[in-house]
């Protein structure tokens, strides 16, 4: 009962949902507009309610509309409005509107920042993923430079849901925003390695397509990636990365190299299509990188091409499609290992789709050559014949002309041929491309000499036939081809065999029917052959024929002259008044041909079509500069009076050198348009004026015949190109037995065994020889033209703005807008539990000064935003202000923590990861031990831990000034230190260059010591993590331990696999036997008790690394899991399944996770008196204090926050967040620990392996 | 990238769009009927990828399809997806819709396009892809019907007091 009532109350509210709406459209088939309209009236009404729940309903039913093409950009604010509903269900709804249809010249989108920016820190994370999915559509740059900040917080969510959408909106962000890509980036990266596999995905997605326009900047990340590759298991982020990888390797051979092993593998391996043919794109694109001169790399070469012709050949279509597409990167290095797939491609002409086709003819273009050109051609001359609907017959077409014009002219034996192919293809119907063969017939006529008297007489027939071409209305397109003949014609009349004939083609009545440009080029043209054809009759005794001709000029002319274009026209009247002067000559018998000749004398040569802007500009020259100042706007206004009476006209007294911009232009004709308007005497344009030409007699008289012509034309007398091919195979044939003559000659004279053997085997290349001696003439560029490739650069991209260096260190005014009422995300440091707001009063005021410094610009900036960007701001203004005088004070400084913690971050990275990437590609061939595997992975890794380290480390330089401060209080030591520590930095170059190959080891001791002071020191032994887990004698195993950053309860344990044996290693599976504590992580669905496959095979001699994670409940005691790992041995003829034992080993060290810390913070830390105390000796340990030092923040994740002497205190934290501190003290050989945390238990364990590490040396 | 999902049936009726590129609303009209043209033309055992869109995209672009009974799926994508990939990510899409709408035909999709865009929403995002994985987005898409049905039970009983 009671529910009847709710529903239909509810009934009455909605009038109509969207069911019904869409019931209803579809019940209106006949009148759907006009129903749509009064439903539009109906929603328009229920926006004007205030019931929430109506409005969403209609902004429900708008979104429908929406996508039937109704424009409902009249209810942005109502969309806005439900956007800002408290209910999910609403909020979703107004989102999704939002999302469809607000783009950036929406007005109301800036009312909505608060809005998103609530939601995006809304408590519920799907309030968030809405906000984040909506914002993802719409983001504007204004939304991005106030949002960027509160989405980079996001990035670091608790919830994977929503960092691997923060993650990847950040891209749209970056587009938006370019200024936040460098700040972002830090975190973004640290994204790579996220234990959640979408979140990970999402960054690899980001980073891949930044990467895919601006490579450059991301070649520092390969270390990375490669990693990633050969761990991942999703073989969508494998498609991503070894995309990525394909976009790298041009711009680094040595990659290539490295990358070409571990691909091969994936080849044979993947069952999966997509990920088999990503990989062989890539191994293509790594083989074009490298110079082709590699011969190992001929059996990948051979791989791909094999497998791609497995691709063709399959039945799928799919599959056929995407390996021609592959074969087409192949053809451009690789010629000749796709040529003898001729037959295969050839097939694919016929194949009955389109996309197929397209494809098979985009690698015929790679595969034509001397020898084979005029073969093909004539193959696809047949499919042209064939082929039914326009677009793929145009395809057609322009794919002939590509192939024959391509580099040149190169495959061209006989231009005769080409000329008839050309004029073949006049003959198609409605094809689009009459400029393109009209423009091919003007390049060859221009450059090559020798052919013009074949080209001239060609034209010649089409001018004679040039009803043909224009008959048909649908064949408009073709009568472009006219330009070229005459214009051919009358420049190189001289070789024409009838020029009289020719000039009475041109000046044809229906002539008049051609489009406008054409018209031009016949009148200027007809005069150059008038020229031709006075010069050869003057020569006569008999005159009347020469004024015979002019006579013709003069009746034909004027039907031009009265053109309405004016082009045309001008052109007609000026040289009809011309001939009549001629014609009065001639009738005083004055011979005058040489002089109108002299009219058009000259070559012209063809000029590249780049060469104007190749130009260089002289120097001195300023392009952009005032040649006059510019007018001044009162100036207009005094003249504008003095315009009325001298009946002005803008003239141009001088050429402008200057390129005034668009706008400046508009500003102009605007002005213009107005004075004229305002000008009595000026007379206005209107269509009348072309009346007083129509209505002349004849033009309307002149029989226009339609002639319809549905069969294939045939031009009489032009020669088909066919029988060129028969033409050249005879003389080829001809030629090729002269030779033989010749060598056979040759021989006997010489009788020696060392002259060239092609007698019998097909011909090659060279031999072919050009029917003519045809010498084509190259382009023109100006003499000092600039090298410059950046020609075909959009400028409008919007990634060109991302073109960003991300090495460089951040700068201070870098970092993102931050709204200083909400506190950045403070970074996981001591500093911040409890400390923060001591710390940060502690620090210096000068700071604080910078800090409003930079807000100052924030402001500026923000002022010149418009001016309802600065209503809204007033709206918000008191508020912000009375959060900003409460807590600016303490927070602006914990702001500025992060901020300069980032800046920190790249000085220690930029060096140490060029030149990781340097030493990590320069070990090319893949590692035939573990040793060097070792150092291998171990300094792939240092790339990212030495960033994920300082990306979160508020260390190094920026802490110095307030270290000497600190230290200025015990003043006596002070300037020797600083000394010292200028000695320090150049040893620590020093170091560097020395110690290249043991980053990992370097990188920790060294930044962690760089907090304290330091004498001169030797420089530290190597040092590796990766200890042994087990072995036989097919394979051996290494792992190291790290703990996960984000999240408590997580290790990752990354085993290196050796295969020792010569045989194939496969099939491996990766168990442990789970303990309540300790978990690994298997994939969902799986039991457990299932092993995880290791997602790779692993080749003689080579080595690869897998990570596995684990779940652990505590941490505080080391743990033992007893594992399996399985595999296969496979040799040529059998294969053996073999086991490997081994017990994984937790310590307690393993769970620590090396962060820094501010000497004043860990004095805190000591002084709270929550921490245990407890202590170890250690004896005859004999070696250098700062190995000591490194070896322990090396060995057990500590850094050390400060060192006096043979003193040191030091820090680490565990995955729990357990503090562990330790006083390492030194006297002789006797190191003592005094030790707290807050965990005794996890402390004696940590000390025990301490004790042990030390008791091994 | 994605730039365009379309989905219409085999009268070129559109049945959800989603372009993740602002158009107005004509091109967008202009651009599916196009789409349409082209796909509906090719036979049912040819590559389902297709090029030379002229409204949508240019060289870079490519339509990559699928279709079932009535409908059309197309991915307007450049040249950073992976072909089969997508046509991978279809199939998943389909799959979803079949959960969630219990055996999807068309209808379903007539009447529920908000629905639909809800679990797209989930699969991709700004014209990335968001996740792969069926289960994944199905708890997604099922957690937020959740909520929205306890605030629907919620709004009954205010109307009720």
């Amino acid at each position: 009962m009671a529910l009847k009532i709710v529903k239909g109350s509810i009934d009455r509210m909605f009038d109509k949902n969207l069911q019904d709406l869409v019931r209803g459209i579809r019940n209106h088939k006949e009148d759907e507009a006009k129903y749509i309209s009064t439903c539009i009236d109906e929603i328009k009404q229920e926006l004007k309610q205030d019931n929430i729940a109506v409005k969403a309903n209609a902004v429900c039913k708008l979104t429908y509309l929406q996508m039937l093409g109704y424009d409902v950009s009249w209810a942005a604010f109502n969309i806005v409005e439900v956007m800002s509903s408290s209910k999910f269900t609403y909020k979703r709804i107004g989102y999704l509107a939002a999302s469809q249809c607000f783009h950036e010249s929406t007005d109301v989108i800036m009312l909505t920042t608060n809005q998103i920016r609530k939601d995006l820190s809304s408590p519920n994370q799907y309030d968030t993923g809405v906000a984040l999915t909506g914002l993802s559509c719409f983001v504007t740059p204004d939304l991005a430079r106030d949002l960027a900040n509160d989405i980079m917080t996001l990035m670091s969510h608790t919830k994977p849901y929503i960092r691997k959408k923060a993650v990847l909106i950040m891209y749209k962000v970056f587009l938006k925003y370019p200024e936040s890509l460098r700040p972002a980036f830090p975190r973004l990266k640290e994204k790579l390695e996220d234990p959640d596999p979408g979140v990970q995905s999402a960054a690899v997605n980001v980073i891949c397509e930044l990467a895919r326009r601006n490579p450059k900047n991301y070649l520092s990340l390969a270390p990375l990636f490669f990693k990633l590759m050969t761990s991942s298991t999703n073989n969508w982020v494998l498609i991503k990365i070894i995309k990525l990888f394909g976009a790298l390797t041009p711009l680094e051979p040595r990659l290539g190299k490295k990358l070409i092993e571990p691909l091969t593998n994936l080849i044979h391996s993947t069952s999966a299509m997509s990920l088999l043919y990503e990989c062989v794109n890539t191994v293509i694109a790594v083989l074009i990188s490298l110079s082709s001169g590699m011969p190992n790399h001929s059996a990948s070469i051979q791989l791909c091409v094999q497998k791609l012709r497995i691709l063709i050949e399959d039945s799928d279509q799919n599959l056929k499609y995407l390996g021609l597409l592959a074969m087409s990167k192949i053809l451009k290095t690789h010629p000749k290992s796709v040529q003898s797939h001729k037959d295969l491609i050839l097939q694919c002409l016929d194949d009955k789709d389109e996309s197929i086709r397209l494809r098979a003819l985009d690698l015929l273009y790679g595969m034509v050559s001397k020898k084979n050109l005029m073969e093909i051609v004539k193959k696809l001359m047949l499919h042209v014949d064939k082929a039914e609907g326009t677009t793929y017959r145009d395809e057609l077409l322009t794919k002939i002309i590509d192939i024959c014009s391509q580099s040149n002219y190169q495959y061209i034996t006989n231009f005769e041929w080409y000329i008839s192919i050309l004029v073949e293809l006049t003959r198609l119907e409605g094809t689009r491309h009459g400029h393109l063969i009209a423009s091919q017939m003007l390049d060859v006529a221009i450059r090559v000499k020798a052919i013009r008297v074949f080209a001239v007489a060609q034209m010649a027939t089409l001018l004679d036939n040039a009803h043909l071409l224009t008959g048909n209305v649908q064949r408009k397109g073709i009568c472009e081809v006219l330009y070229a003949a005459a214009w051919i014609c009358g420049e190189f009349s001289e070789h024409l065999d009838n020029p009289t004939q020719t000039l009475e083609a041109m000046l044809r009545p229906k002539v008049a029917t051609l489009p406008g440009h054409i018209q031009a080029v016949y009148v200027q043209n007809a005069a150059k052959l008038f020229a031709t054809v006075l010069k050869s009759q003057e020569g006569n005794t008999d005159s009347t024929a020469a004024q015979e001709t002019s006579q013709l000029m003069i009746d034909r002319l004027p039907l031009f002259v009265q053109s309405a274009n004016l082009e045309v026209q001008e052109r007609a009247s000026c040289i009809l008044q011309l001939v009549k002067y001629i014609q009065k000559l001639q009738q005083k018998d004055v011979e005058i041909a040489e002089e109108v000749i002299a009219l058009f004398a000259g070559e012209l040569n063809p000029v590249a079509p780049k060469a104007q802007k190749k130009v260089p500009v002289p120097e001195g020259l300023d392009l952009d500069a005032w040649i006059n100042e510019p007018p001044s706007e009162s100036e207009s206004e005094d003249e504008q009076p003095r315009a009325i009476f001298a009946k002005e006209e803008p003239k141009h007294s001088r050429p402008r050198h200057t390129e005034v911009d668009e706008k400046e232009l508009a500003k102009r004709r605007e002005a213009r348009k107005q004075e004229q308007a305002n000008n009595p005497f000026y007379i206005k344009s209107s269509p009348s004026s072309q009346k007083v030409y129509q209505e002349a007699p004849g033009v309307e008289h002149i029989p226009v015949v339609q002639i319809d012509l549905s069969v294939p034309l045939k031009v009489p007398g032009l020669p088909m190109s066919d029988q060129y091919v028969k033409l050249e195979e005879e003389r080829r044939q001809k030629d090729r037995a002269d030779k033989k003559k010749k060598e056979k000659k040759k021989r006997k004279e010489k009788r020696s065994g060392r002259g060239k053997r092609h007698d019998s085997g097909p011909e090659s290349e060279e031999d072919i020889t050009p029917a003519h001696m045809v010498d084509i003439v190259t382009e023109e560029m100006p003499e000092n033209a600039l090298p410059s490739d950046d020609d075909d650069k959009d400028p409008n991209d919007p990634h060109k703005a991302l073109d960003i260096d991300l090495d460089k260190p951040l700068a201070d005014s870098e970092k993102l807008p931050v709204r200083s009422h909400r506190a950045a995300e403070v970074l996981k440091s001591p500093a911040q539990d409890g400390d923060a707001e001591s710390a940060a009063s502690q620090e210096p005021k000068k700071k604080s000064s910078k800090e409003k410094r930079e807000k100052k610009k924030d402001k500026d900036r923000d002022r010149k935003k418009s001016k309802e960007d600065k209503k809204k701001k007033k709206k918000h203004k008191h508020e912000e202000k009375g959060e900003d005088l409460l807590g600016g004070q303490a927070e602006e400084p914990v702001v500025q923590s992060e901020a300069t913690s980032e800046v920190a971050a790249p000085p220690t990275s930029t060096t140490a990861e060029v030149s990781d990437l340097d030493f990590w590609l320069s070990n090319a061939p893949v590692p035939s031990n573990t040793q060097e595997a070792a150092t291998v992975v171990a300094a792939a890794e240092a790339a990212p831990t030495s960033e994920v380290a300082s990306g979160t480390a508020p260390d190094s330089e920026p802490d110095e000034p307030k270290d000497t401060e600190t230290e200025e209080t015990k003043s006596s030591k002070h300037k020797k230190k600083k000394q010292k520590k200028e000695k320090e930095e150049k040893e620590k170059k020093k170091k560097k260059k020395h110690h290249h190959h043991h980053h990992h080891s370097d990188g920790g001791g060294e930044e962690s010591v760089q907090n304290g002071t330091v004498e001169e020191e030797e420089p530290l032994p190597p040092m590796s993590n990766y200890c042994l887990l087990a072995e036989n004698s097919y394979i051996k195993m290494v792992n190291d331990i790290q703990g996960n950053l984000q999240d408590g309860s997580q290790v990752v344990v990354s085993v290196i696999f050796e295969n020792k044996c010569d045989s194939f290693l496969k099939s491996m599976e990766f168990n442990v036997l789970d303990s309540l504590n300790s978990k690994l992580q298997r994939p969902e669905g799986s039991g457990p008790h299932d092993g995880l496959t290791v997602p790779f095979q692993l080749p003689p001699g080579v080595s690869n690394e897998a990570r596995f994670v684990f779940t652990m409940q505590s941490i505080i005691t080391p743990q033992k899991l007893k594992g399996t790992l399985t595999f296969i041995v496979k040799n040529e003829d059998s294969s053996t399944h073999e086991k490997l034992d081994f017990k994984l080993h937790f310590t307690c060290t393993s769970y620590l996770i090396s962060t820094p810390c501010y000497s004043d913070a860990f004095a805190k830390l000591l002084e709270s008196g929550d921490l245990k105390c407890s202590s170890v000796k250690l004896e005859g340990v004999v070696m250098p204090f700062h190995h000591l030092l490194a070896r322990i923040c090396f060995r057990h994740h500590f850094s050390v926050v400060e060192r006096i002497d043979s003193c040191a205190s030091m820090y680490s934290r565990s995955i729990q967040d357990h503090h562990v501190c330790l006083l390492v003290k030194t006297s002789g050989q006797t190191v003592s620990i005094d030790a707290k945390c807050d965990e005794p238990t996890l402390l004696g364990n940590v000390l025990d392996e301490i004790k042990q590490t030390f008791s091994q040396c | 990238m994605i730039k365009a999902i379309l989905i219409f049936n085999n009268h070129g009726k559109p049945r959800l769009s989603k372009f993740y590129e602002h158009y107005n609303e004509d091109t967008e009209q202009q651009i599916i009927r196009e789409t349409f043209h082209l796909v509906s033309k090719r036979d049912e055992n040819v590559c389902n990828f297709l090029e030379g869109g002229m409204l949508i995209g240019g060289s870079d672009y490519k339509l990559i399809y699928r279709h079932y009974a009535t409908l059309y799926f197309v991915f307007c994508v450049d040249s950073s997806e992976s072909e089969l990939g997508i046509l991978d990510l279809i199939q998943v899409f389909v799959e979803t819709l079949d959960k969630c709408f219990e055996n999807v035909c068309e209808l379903d999709l007539i009447f529920h396009v908000d629905k639909v865009h809800n679990i797209l929403a989930e699969m991709v995002m700004g014209g990335m892809v968001l996740e792969t994985n069926m289960n994944e987005i199905i708890t997604q898409v099922d957690a937020q019907n959740k909520m929205e049905k306890s605030e629907v039970s919620l709004t009954l009983f205010d109307i009720y007091s």
